[in-house]
């Protein structure tokens, strides 16, 4: 039996479709992980990196968060949390949202340094505040990069929220981890190919996300 | 009147942009700041809209300081204009240039009208309001920053090398522009440039300044032409000042001769009539008086003038408009050594020796400067 047919028995099983072990649930939970994890991420990473950013300042400081939010292991700080707090959700979104900081936060922090300066020049120069030249002149054109960043957070959160299954949570990593358990190989694959395919999602969204907030006059002259 | 007194800029590291500068700067008139890099030019302007703060002295306007209005009242109340435009890539043109008037409360609409009204006065198509700055070109690009600048209707525009990354034909173009947008809206231009060609062009008075931030000289450009306060000035200003200062005389004086033209169809008799002592050489004109070429009246045979050996008449000037500059150069670009004056339709007005626009200059030497410059728009 190959790759394709497990895939294709794991979908094609109605149970799998059903109850609370069913694919609407595990990818609800799964959507729901990932949506939380970013969202505090972003609440993090884009008003300190829009800010840093602005005044070009704190770049050393950004750039050696990063490197140490990336060194965390995740799974390591997973169990670590689970060992420390006991089970609950909390444990599984802190190692999501250090996995998922980095990226936005430097990225952000690059959009808005690579900005032109002349504009943003011409803008004081005409007597627009800080808040005005940061919102309507930099980040208007920052913005791809900055989605770029929030995009790569997403996809490493969709494929990495599997390990909440690890401490007894939902998500599709319960597919493979009870899989790997019961030597159910049809499950473990269905569950990676339903984790792959979220991923696809989260790059088809962002792509409409980038066409419906950037400017055409971004978009074409980058 | 903007009154810049004793102004100083120094920096934390002890560098000195601007050194005890004094400038008054008069309302409804193009002043330019020119030198060589790092001499404080794009400081002083900086200073104006408090892009920079000066260390010491102060700088009024209308008689206040201008520290005594918040920072951002003083800026919208100043058009600023930079070199590249610095246009904001994510708006359309008609929005690029809206954005004063809505950032001072304006309607929508309102904005949008007065910003077509502006494309229309810096020589912008209609059709391009739509479009976003990647879609046109360096020269149209700049012309977007000076209506941008204009939108709000500020009675002070301050540019910062504004033509300096465009190519010289488009250049040309736009400060001709400047100059006649000026002459319908009457601004308090402060101007800077390290182009003393460009100074010279467009100033009604120019300011030099050299390295460390201090006024070499502060004149109008005939002045400053006819005598350079010093070495660094005479220096900056170039080795063909005379010539350049020629600019400044008007061509109106020139006596034009019409003896030595004849038409391309004369007749030997014609010929024959024309052929006097005043000159050596006859012009020959087409049937509509346009200039052909010159030719020794032996030369000439009636009925079949052969246009192509006929000598080169040069670049005409325009009789009365044109300056002697303009004059001398075309009588320099002959060999026949003879200038050819034409009136505003190109026709032959009259013909005029190199002798004679010699003696124009040494008259106009000798009148002084009194009379208005004109511009000199055949001879960059």
């Amino acid at each position: 039996m190959n790759i394709l047919n497990f895939i294709n028995a794991f979908f094609s099983d109605s149970a799998h479709w059903q109850g609370y072990d069913g694919i609407p649930t595990r990818l609800g939970e799964h959507v729901q992980y990932t949506l939380e994890a970013l969202a505090i991420a972003a609440a993090i990473g884009l008003p300190v990196g829009l800010v840093t950013g602005h005044y070009g300042r704190g770049g050393n400081a950004l750039a050696f968060i990063a490197v140490a939010g990336r060194a965390l292991p995740t799974f390591g700080l997973l169990v670590l949390m689970t060992l420390s707090l006991g089970f609950g959700l909390v444990n599984v979104m802190i190692p999501l949202v250090v996995l998922a900081v980095p990226p936005i936060l430097v990225t952000t922090y690059e959009a808005m340094r690579s900005v032109d300066p002349a504009p943003v020049d011409a803008a004081r120069g005409m007597g627009m505040h800080e808040v005005e030249v940061l919102f309507r002149v930099e980040l208007p054109v920052a913005l791809p990069l900055i989605l770029g960043g929030l995009r790569s957070a997403a996809i490493q959160i969709v494929s990495t929220a599997t390990i909440a299954a690890y401490v007894s949570l939902g998500g599709l990593g319960r597919y493979i981890v009870d899989g790997l358990y019961q030597r159910n190989y049809e499950k473990v694959v269905g569950g990676a190919a339903l984790v792959a395919l979220m991923a696809l999602g989260t790059l088809a969204l962002f792509w409409g996300i980038t066409r419906l907030t950037v400017s055409r006059g971004v978009l074409r002259s980058n | 009147m903007i009154r810049i007194d004793s102004v100083t800029k120094r920096y934390p590291d002890g560098t000195v942009a601007v050194d005890r500068l004094s400038l008054e700067i008069p309302d409804r008139s193009i002043t330019v700041l020119v030198g060589p890099s790092g001499c404080g030019k794009t400081t002083t302007l900086r200073m104006i809209n408090r892009m920079v703060e000066p260390s010491e002295g102060t700088i009024l306007i209308d008689g206040k300081d201008s520290r005594q209005q918040p920072v951002n009242t003083l800026r919208r109340s100043m058009g600023y204009v930079i070199q590249n435009a610095g246009l904001f890539q994510h708006r359309t043109i008609v929005d690029n240039i809206a954005t004063v008037p809505r950032m001072l409360g304006w309607g929508k609409e309102k904005a949008r009208a007065r910003a077509r009204e502006l494309m229309e006065r810096v020589g912008l198509d209609g059709s391009l309001a739509k479009r976003y700055p990647y879609q046109l070109s360096g020269g149209q690009q700049q012309r977007v920053g000076v209506a941008r600048a204009l939108a709000a209707d500020p009675p002070v525009l301050l540019m910062d090398e504004p033509f300096s990354a465009v190519d010289p034909v488009v250049r040309k173009g736009l400060q001709d522009e400047l100059l006649r947008i000026q002459d319908e809206l009457g601004k308090t231009i402060v101007f800077v440039t390290h182009d003393i060609d460009e100074a010279v062009k467009i100033g009604t008075m120019v300011a030099v300044m050299r390295t460390g931030g201090k006024l070499a000289q502060y004149a109008p450009p005939a002045e400053l032409l006819s005598s350079p306060a010093d070495a660094f000035v005479e220096d900056f200003l170039g080795t063909d000042r005379g010539i350049r200062r020629l600019s400044f005389f008007p061509s109106a004086g020139l006596r034009l001769l019409t003896g030595p033209v004849v038409a391309v169809d004369a007749t030997a008799e014609q010929i024959a009539a024309r052929e006097t002592a005043e000159a050596p050489y006859l012009l020959v004109t087409d049937v509509d008086g346009k200039p052909l070429g010159w030719s020794e009246p032996r030369q000439l045979t009636a009925g079949s003038v052969d246009i192509g050996q006929l000598l080169p008449y040069g670049r005409p000037f325009v009789a009365g408009t044109d300056s002697l500059r303009a004059a001398l150069d075309c009588a320099v670009l002959s060999p026949t050594g003879w200038a050819v004056g034409v009136d505003t339709e190109g026709r032959v007005a009259g013909v005029v020796s190199q002798q004679a626009i010699g003696e124009a200059i040494r008259g106009a030497h000798a009148q002084g400067l009194t009379d208005a410059p004109v511009p000199d728009s055949k001879v960059g």
